[in-house]
């Protein structure tokens, strides 16, 4: 990487060189100081690599540990310690795919995330608008209150979100888990959302009223467009969160609607641990974020400063 | 922006208010009830008054959780700071490197935190664990199921790797929202490194900063799942964080009076501290 930087910095000198005698009037002089300027700063960050690279690794490697671990039968795991798989077995996957109580449990996961994602989604942006274009009776104390839900030891609210869901009749329904994890990610929706629309200049919806939108075309046909890419990364945030959390989903649910992170646990049987199943349902929940992620790459940091950079 | 001041903007924040009073002010009620009754069993409840507050004041075995969870949050927040911006520091601008660095490095933090748990626990094991077994051959008496000592090295540790990450993305979009003209000037001026570093990017780091240190503390404060599934709290009481003392008082032992009583002061904690979070950062606004 150092070596191409370096090969476009000449080549761009080259190419001023080339310009400057072909007769091209150009500061010759700054070209040049330009150019050495560029390419001292190629020397500079030759080694920029090493401190990501370093991180990288060991960031990588519990998560190769646990591949390497999925595709190896019970007896190696436990037998012989090897780096890669000796004898690649696929077993452990096809136990997860073939078993309805192992698969259902992704299927759940990702039926509740992304009903919570909806309804999120959908009720965090009227109420972002309103905070981020209105002055209204007690918007501070409310963005703070909403605020502290995000903040909410999600420990406290187990016990008390049973009795809730249980007295509602929904324990163990998708969409109680999806209600319960609108506790955190509403909130961060809002936020996430607001920071977005504060970007947009208020005169755009000045604009649209003068050219005789009403309030709910405006919004869908021209707000919406505007502030896509906030809505993809709150989206991509509250996928993320309800994807994660495991006490709250844990807790409301029992057989129907249990999440894959907690079917995970029974791995444990009375002939010891399944090591090589436990790793191979653990790498497929690594999947569906690594997929989500690659959509928002370029604008994950942005969320994660919700919004506000 | 200029705002306009409108009540019917409530129209719009009705929905959310509904649906997070349902989901947040219910069950914290429910938790208020508890807190200040007492039971037998079934369904008869006898006014506890504050005695379960008391009694959690005094309880030796909170303020150890607490301190735990206060020295836990104090090393999270040494280490992953510093080294969040120090990587952020070395992270490619432009390229390619740009969006392999962002996703791989985001990767840890979309995994289920107990499959976090799990991914540790396995690679920490001795036997089978590429950690603890290179740790092993290596000479290293290393055993996180029975030294409290190596345990909580290893929770640290994994934290470290699950987490990091979000101060690196926050600092690193600190970073590129720097125009280049201030590196120009910098380079005019014949600043050093650490002037650069000093004057210019740390300053424009500042905000998002402010969001790290505050997201890492509000979420190693709550740590549940993670160290549950490494260690379940163990050895002994060792790595038994706030959290991990909660659910065990309140679905383990079901002391929900004690447990309602500890969930309303851990809360008001977690409230103030946000507070101070929410004013700092709206007058921070306010200066810009």
């Amino acid at each position: 990487m150092a070596g191409t930087r370096e090969a476009v910095a000449d080549k761009d000198k080259m190419m001023r060189d080339a310009a400057t005698t072909t007769g091209a009037v150009h500061g010759g002089v700054v070209d040049e100081a330009l150019a050495r300027r560029m390419r001292r700063r190629g020397e500079e960050s030759r080694f920029w690599w090493v401190v990501p690279t370093i991180y990288i690794i060991f960031l990588m490697l519990p998560i190769y540990w646990l591949i390497n671990m999925s595709f190896k039968s019970n007896q190696e795991i436990l037998g012989a310690f090897s780096l890669w798989p000796q004898n690649p077995t696929l077993r452990n996957y096809a136990v997860i795919f073939t078993d309805p109580s192992w698969y259902k449990g992704y299927i759940n996961s990702i039926i509740y995330v992304v009903m919570n994602t909806v309804i999120s989604i959908s009720v965090a942006l009227p109420a972002a608008y309103a905070f981020s274009r209105y002055r209204f009776l007690g918007d501070k104390h409310l963005f703070f209150w909403l605020l502290t839900n995000r903040m909410a030891p999600p420990a406290v609210f187990a016990l008390p979100f049973f009795q809730l869901y249980s007295a509602f009749g929904l324990i163990d329904t998708h969409i109680a888990v999806a209600l319960a994890h609108c506790l955190f990610n509403v909130p961060l929706a809002v936020w996430i959302l607001e920071g977005f629309m504060s970007g947009v200049p208020k005169e755009i919806d000045e604009t649209a009223y003068i050219d005789g939108y009403s309030f709910p075309r405006f919004f869908v046909k021209i707000f919406v467009p505007l502030i896509a890419s906030g809505i993809g990364v709150a989206a991509f945030f509250c996928f993320m969160f309800s994807w994660v959390e495991l006490l709250i989903a844990r807790t409301l649910t029992t057989t129907d609607a249990k999440p894959i992170a907690a079917i995970m646990t029974r791995t444990v049987s009375a002939s010891g641990m399944d090591w090589g199943v436990l790793a191979a349902a653990g790498v497929l929940t690594i999947i569906p974020g690594a997929l989500v992620i690659w959509f928002v790459r370029n604008y994950i940091a942005k969320g994660f400063a919700l919004g506000r950079v | 922006m200029e705002k306009t001041w409108n009540n019917k903007a409530w129209f719009m924040v009705l929905p959310v208010l509904v649906l997070v009073a349902f989901s947040a002010v219910i069950p914290l009620m429910t938790v208020v009830n508890y807190s200040v009754q007492d039971t037998f069993g079934g369904n008869q409840f006898f006014w506890a008054g504050a005695e379960w507050f008391e009694e959690m004041l005094h309880s030796d075995r909170f303020w150890a959780a607490m301190g735990r969870n206060l020295i836990f949050s104090a090393i999270i927040l040494a280490i992953q700071i510093p080294l969040g911006i120090f990587i952020a520091l070395n992270m490619p601008r432009k390229g390619w490197g740009v969006p392999v660095c962002l996703v791989l490095m985001a990767l840890p933090l979309l995994i289920p935190w107990n499959v976090v748990g799990t991914i540790w626990q396995v690679f920490g094991r001795i036997d089978i664990g590429l950690l603890g077994y290179t740790l092993h051959a290596l000479g290293f008496d290393y055993n996180y199921v029975n030294d409290p000592f190596d345990a909580w090295v290893t929770v640290i540790i994994m934290d470290v790797w699950h987490w990091t990450s979000l101060v690196v993305l926050l600092c690193y979009a600190g970073l590129v929202s720097i125009p280049d003209a201030f590196y120009q000037a910098a380079k005019i001026d014949g600043a050093s490194r650490w002037a650069v570093f000093r004057y210019i990017q740390l300053p424009k780091m500042q905000r998002v900063l402010l969001i790290a240190v505050l997201l890492r503390f509000m979420d190693s404060f709550m740590i549940y799942t993670e160290p549950f599934v490494v260690t379940g709290g163990g050895p002994g009481n060792s790595t038994t964080f706030l959290s991990i003392d909660l659910v065990k008082m309140a679905v383990g032992q079901f002391d929900l009076g004690p447990a309602a009583a500890m969930s309303i002061i851990y809360f008001l904690i977690v409230l103030l501290l946000s507070w101070v979070f929410y004013t700092v950062m709206t007058n921070y606004d306010v200066e810009k």
